[in-house]
């Protein structure tokens, strides 16, 4: 059976959410609570990165839509990377690549924050 | 083969990976690539979703029955609930764009079950149940060889 694990870790003024297995109504809650935490140590520029997802339904793209306003209004983002095609098929259907930066992988995005801390 | 197929769960979330398991077997089974199977247990997974956050309330105890039908290149899934009693009526087609550029999280759901399936159907039976029926045809597998 497939399960889904949430993992978080810190970089150099960015913070990497690591997500695996399904994300669903059930796990959902799961990717809140490290939304909560971070967003609590006021970690704004935050980069996930999806590449052991290998499911996702409209619950769990409703977390990234809950925190999305908050840390942008906290001059952060939420920058997503590395999804498999069926998991990006489904952040398509919905339009949330008009809303999200999309990498292909997790280096591009950092460098972005990078970038943006430069300016 | 057998043309039915019925699943009932109790209506915690905790169950949606056996319903998406059972639905994946049987559109695979059926014929539809792995791209129109995941279509479709994700759009299963939608309907059961808000049966038990809307329907029930998030009660865990109540039933959830799932109901494949399958016929010649028609695969539908009868999803039928005892919960509050639903007003399709009261589901307003969703503007994508104006819908995310407020941020709302909610009513995603169904719209991707109307996008991800052919026919997404809801009724009323015996006055008391809920049921939501989405359908899926089989297209025919064009031959590559024709010119």
């Amino acid at each position: 059976m497939s399960e889904f694990k949430v993992h978080h870790r810190d970089g150099d003024g960015f913070s990497v959410i690591e997500l695996k297995g399904y994300l669903d109504a059930h796990t959902a809650p799961d990717l809140e609570t490290t939304f909560q935490e971070l967003l609590g140590d006021r970690k704004f520029n935050i980069v996930v990165n999806c590449r052991d997802l290998t499911y996702i339904s409209s619950a769990g793209l409703g977390v990234f839509m809950a925190y999305i306003e908050d840390v942008r209004k906290n001059k952060g983002d939420i920058k997503l990377t590395n999804m498999s095609p069926k998991v990006y098929n489904v952040f398509d259907l919905l339009g949330f690549p008009i809303l999200y930066e999309i990498y292909k992988d997790e280096q591009e995005a950092v460098n972005k924050f990078k970038q943006s801390k430069k300016v | 083969m057998a043309k039915t197929l019925k699943k009932i769960i109790l209506s915690s979330t905790d169950n949606l990976l056996e319903v998406r398991e059972f639905v994946s077997a049987a559109a695979r089974d059926f014929g539809f690539s792995e791209e129109e199977t995941s279509k479709i247990a994700l759009a299963v997974d939608e309907a059961c979703t808000n049966i038990i956050k809307h329907s029930y309330k998030n009660q865990p105890d109540k039933t959830i029955q799932v109901v494949i039908l399958r016929q010649p290149n028609k695969f539908e899934i009868s999803i039928v609930d005892e919960g509050r009693k639903f007003d399709p009526e009261a589901i307003k087609p969703l503007n994508l764009k104006e819908h995310l550029s407020h941020y709302r999280r909610g009513g995603l759901g169904v719209y991707l079950m109307r996008t991800l399936m052919d026919k997404v159907e809801y009724h009323t039976i015996s006055g008391k149940k809920n049921e939501v029926r989405l359908t899926k045809f089989l297209q025919p597998v064009r031959s590559s060889a024709r010119r």
